[in-house]
C-alpha cells in the first residue's frame, strides 16, 4: 500500500478512478465491515429491521452503534496518541476514574417536591460533569508530562497510571459500587436526541472537533511529523514535547468522556470493572481503522470504523449463539491477521508465494 | 574545597555504579521490612520472609522470564494468559482425560514454550511490535481457557496435593516445593542471563539490534528463545499456581503480567533493555511480596493500596533510571568515566516504544 496516499490528499496520480479506490486505505476496515454486516444480514433475521417507536429508532444496527460510542471516544483519543508513536494503556483507569468522580458528586438523594419523591444531585450536574472531566485532564496531563517531559517510555509511563488509576478509583469510592439515583444524568449515556441516541451525538461533536483541527490547522500535519521522524519534526522548529502533552491530555479527556457515558449508561460506577480491557479495543480499533502503530500515519475515519468492527463482531457472536467467551479468540485472531496484513515482510512473503 | 569536590566526584561515581540501582533496591526492601517489624508485632519472623516465598513463587518464576524479554529490549504482554491457560489445561488433562501428573506437567510446558517461539517468530520474522504480538496473544489464551471451560476446574491430582500440602523444613519455618522450583529457575536464570553465550546475545540484542546483527550475533534466534523462555516460564508459573490454588480457571492471575513488569523494572532491569540483573528481579518480587505483607498486617488499610504503592514504587523507580542515564550523560564527558556509563547513555538516546 502505498504510503502518501494515506490522508487521501492525492492530487496528482493519474491513475484512473478504480485504481485509486481500490488503494484507498479505508478500503479494508469499510470490507472487512461490510463482510461481518452481509454475515449478519444473512444469519440474523431482522438484522437491518429499524422500528420508530415512542420517538426513538429501535433496531440492531442503532443498538451496535450506541454501544460502540464510548469505544469511538477511546478510539478518537488513541489515535492521536499512536501517531505520534505513543500509546496509552490507562484508558481504562481513566475511564473508571472519571466514573466514580461523576457518580460520586451526583450520587442521588432523595428529596420531597411537591408530596412527591424526587432525586436530587448532590452537585449541580454541570459542575460534577466538569469536575469529572477535570480529572481525567489531569490523568492525561500526568501521563503526558511522564512521556514529554522525563521522557519515559510510553507503555511504561501509562503503565503506572493503569495499575495506580484502578485503585485511586477504588479508594475514592471505599471499594464500593456507587450507584446513581439522578435521572437527568442518565441521559448522557442512555437518552435519545431526534430519535438517536444522545452518546452518538458527542462521538459526533468530537470527532468533527477533532477532524476541523486535523484538517483546518497544522496540528495534524505537526502530528504526523512528530511521527514519523521525532527527531526531525524538532529540529524543524516544532514544539515535539508540547505536541506529544497535548495528544496525552487529548486521550485522557476522551477516555473522561467515555467514562461518563458508560457509568450513566449503567447507572453506577465500578471502580474494579467499569472500562476493563477498554485500552486494547482502542488500540484494536486503531490498528484495524488502518492506523499504523510504528507511528506517522492516521485515521480518524479509519478508527471510527474499527470501533464498529469490534461492536459489531462483539454483537454477531451474541446472536449467532456462540459463547461471548469466543470472542477473545476471535479478536485476537483479528489483530494478528491485521498485523501481518500490515507488514512488508509478510506482503513479500505471501507475493512470492502466490506468484509461484 | 578539594575533599567536598572529590566527595563529590566519588559520589558521582557511586551513582554511576551499574549496580547502583539494584543496592537502592535491596536496601529498600530491608528498609521496609525493618519498617514492618517495628511496627507490627510478629513481623520480624523467618516464616514471614518464606511467606514471602511460598505466595510469589509463581510471580518470581513469571518475572524472571520476564527479565530476559525485558533485557533484550521486548515487552511480553501474554505472561498472565499463558500461566491462567496453563491451569486451564493441566486440571482438564487431569480431570477430563486424566493423564498422569507427569506427562501433563511435561505437556503444558512444551505448549508455553510453543507459544512463546509462535509469538518470537512473528515478532522477529514479520517485524511486528513485540507489544502487539503479545497483546493478542494475551486474547487468545484468555479467549482458549473459555473455550475449555467457563467455570473453574478443581483438581484433586494425588501429585498436586502432594506438592500443595507438602512442608518442607522445620514446623517453625517452612517453605513450599513450589519455593525449592522457583528459586531453582531463578538459579539456573543467573546462569543463562551471566555465563552463556545465549545470555551475552539477550544483551547485546538489547543494547542495540543492529550492531548485534553486524556482531553476527544469531539475533533472530535468539528473540524466538527470549520469547519461548518467557512463555515457558509463565507456563511453569501456571504449574505452581496450580499447586497454590488446586484448580484451573480461566479468571486467574488477572493482572499478572503489569506485577511482573512492575516487579523486573523495580529490579533495577532498564527498560530500553540491554541492562540490568537477573537477581535484582528477586529484589523487585520481593518488595510487592512485603507491599502486601505490610497491608495484611496492618489489616486497617484496604488492598487497592497494594495497587496504588505498586503504582508510585514504579513511578518513582522510572523516575530515578531517567535521571540516573541523564546524569550519567554528563558524567561521560567527564574524563575517567567507565564504559558502562556510556553504555546506559547510549541506551537511553535511543527512541522510546
Amino acid at each position: 500500500m502505498n504510503s502518501k496516499l494515506f490522508i487521501g490528499q492525492d492530487d496528482h496520480a493519474p491513475a484512473p478512478r478504480w485504481q485509486q479506490l481500490l488503494r484507498h486505505p479505508l478500503l479494508r476496515p469499510l470490507a472487512a465491515l461490510a463482510v461481518l454486516l452481509l454475515i449478519d444480514l444473512l444469519l440474523i433475521p431482522g438484522f437491518f429491521r429499524i422500528e420508530f417507536k415512542n420517538g426513538h429508532l429501535y433496531g440492531s444496527v442503532i443498538d451496535i452503534v450506541n454501544r460502540a460510542a464510548p469505544l469511538m471516544l477511546a478510539a478518537l483519543g488513541m489515535t492521536l496518541v499512536i501517531a505520534t508513536r505513543g500509546i496509552d494503556i490507562s484508558v481504562g483507569a481513566v475511564v473508571a476514574i472519571a466514573g466514580t468522580v461523576a457518580a460520586m458528586l451526583i450520587g442521588g438523594t432523595v428529596v420531597m417536591h411537591n408530596g412527591v419523591p424526587e432525586y436530587a444531585s448532590n452537585m449541580p450536574m454541570g459542575w460534577a460533569l466538569a469536575a469529572a472531566l477535570g480529572v481525567a485532564l489531569l490523568c492525561g496531563l500526568w501521563n503526558g508530562l511522564l512521556v514529554a517531559g522525563l521522557g519515559l517510555q510510553p507503555i511504561i509511563a501509562t503503565l503506572i497510571l493503569m495499575v495506580a488509576g484502578r485503585g485511586l478509583a477504588q479508594l475514592l469510592t471505599d471499594g464500593q459500587i456507587i450507584t446513581v439515583y439522578y435521572q437527568p444524568f442518565f441521559f448522557i449515556g442512555g437518552g435519545y436526541l431526534l430519535g438517536l441516541p444522545f452518546s452518538l451525538f458527542i462521538v459526533a461533536a468530537m470527532f468533527v472537533l477533532l477532524a476541523v483541527l486535523m484538517r483546518k490547522t497544522a496540528l495534524g500535519l505537526f502530528i504526523q511529523a512528530v511521527g514519523i521522524n521525532p527527531v526531525a519534526a524538532r529540529l524543524a522548529g516544532i514544539r515535539t514535547a508540547a505536541l506529544i502533552l497535548f495528544v496525552y491530555i487529548f486521550c485522557g479527556l476522551c477516555a473522561g468522556m467515555a467514562g461518563l457515558m458508560i457509568s450513566s449508561n449503567i447507572k453506577s460506577a465500578d471502580a474494579n470493572n467499569a472500562g476493563l480491557l477498554l485500552e486494547l479495543d482502542a488500540i484494536l480499533a486503531v490498528t484495524l481503522g488502518g492506523t499504523s502503530l510504528a507511528g506517522g500515519k492516521f485515521s480518524l475515519v479509519g478508527s471510527v470504523i474499527g470501533a464498529l468492527i469490534i461492536q459489531a463482531l462483539t454483537y454477531t457472536i451474541y446472536s449467532l449463539g456462540v459463547p461471548p467467551e469466543v470472542n477473545m479468540v476471535v479478536k485476537s485472531v483479528v489483530v494478528f491477521l491485521v498485523c501481518l496484513s500490515q507488514s512488508a515482510e509478510f506482503r513479500r512473503l505471501f507475493q512470492s508465494i502466490t506468484q509461484r | 574545597m578539594t575533599t567536598t569536590l572529590s566527595s563529590a566526584i566519588s559520589w558521582r561515581a557511586v551513582l554511576a555504579r551499574p549496580y547502583f540501582t539494584s543496592l537502592v533496591t535491596v536496601v529498600l526492601l530491608l528498609l521496609m521490612f525493618a519498617l514492618g517489624s517495628i511496627a507490627y508485632t510478629g513481623f520480624f519472623s523467618l516464616q514471614v520472609v518464606f511467606n514471602l516465598l511460598i505466595d510469589n513463587a509463581f510471580l518470581l518464576v513469571v518475572a524472571i522470564g520476564m527479565t530476559f524479554v525485558i533485557l533484550s529490549g521486548g515487552i511480553d504482554l501474554s505472561v498472565g494468559s499463558v500461566l491462567a491457560l496453563t491451569t486451564m489445561i493441566s486440571a482438564y488433562l487431569l480431570q477430563v482425560w486424566h493423564w498422569p501428573a507427569l506427562l501433563v506437567m511435561v505437556v503444558v510446558l512444551l505448549l508455553g514454550a510453543a507459544f512463546g517461539a509462535l509469538m518470537g517468530v512473528l515478532i522477529h520474522f514479520f517485524k511486528l511490535q513485540a507489544f502487539i504480538v503479545t497483546l493478542a496473544g494475551m486474547f487468545l489464551a484468555r479467549g482458549l481457557c473459555y473455550l475449555i471451560s467457563i467455570n473453574s476446574i478443581t483438581i484433586d491430582d494425588p501429585l498436586y496435593v502432594a506438592m500443595s500440602q507438602t512442608r518442607i523444613g522445620t514446623a517453625t519455618a517452612f517453605v513450599s516445593p513450589s519455593v525449592i522450583i522457583a528459586l531453582l529457575t531463578l538459579a539456573l536464570a543467573i546462569y543463562l542471563a551471566h555465563y552463556t553465550r545465549f545470555g551475552r546475545a539477550v544483551y547485546a540484542v538489547g543494547g542495540n539490534e543492529h550492531s548485534a546483527l553486524l556482531m553476527g550475533l544469531p539475533v533472530g534466534r535468539t528473540k524466538i528463545t527470549i520469547y519461548a523462555f518467557s512463555s515457558f516460564c509463565a507456563a511453569l508459573a501456571g504449574i505452581l499456581f496450580s499447586f497454590y490454588m488446586l484448580s484451573g480457571y480461566g479468571l486467574h492471575a488477572q493482572g499478572t503480567e503489569l506485577d511482573a513488569i512492575a516487579a523486573v523494572v523495580i529490579g533495577g532491569t532498564l527498560l530500553t533493555g540491554g541492562y540490568g540483573y537477573v537477581a535484582g528481579t528477586l529484589t523487585g518480587v520481593l518488595i510487592l511480596g512485603v507491599i502486601q505483607t505490610l497491608i495484611a498486617f496492618d489489616g486497617t488499610l484496604s488492598s487497592w493500596w497494594t495497587k496504588i504503592v505498586i503504582g508510585a514504587l514504579l513511578f518513582l523507580f522510572c523516575l530515578a533510571q531517567r535521571l540516573m542515564s541523564l546524569g550519567a550523560e554528563k558524567a561521560a564527558n567527564v574524563p575517567g568515566s567507565t564504559p558502562a556509563e556510556g553504555k546506559r547513555s547510549l541506551a537511553s538516546a535511543r527512541p522510546a516504544l
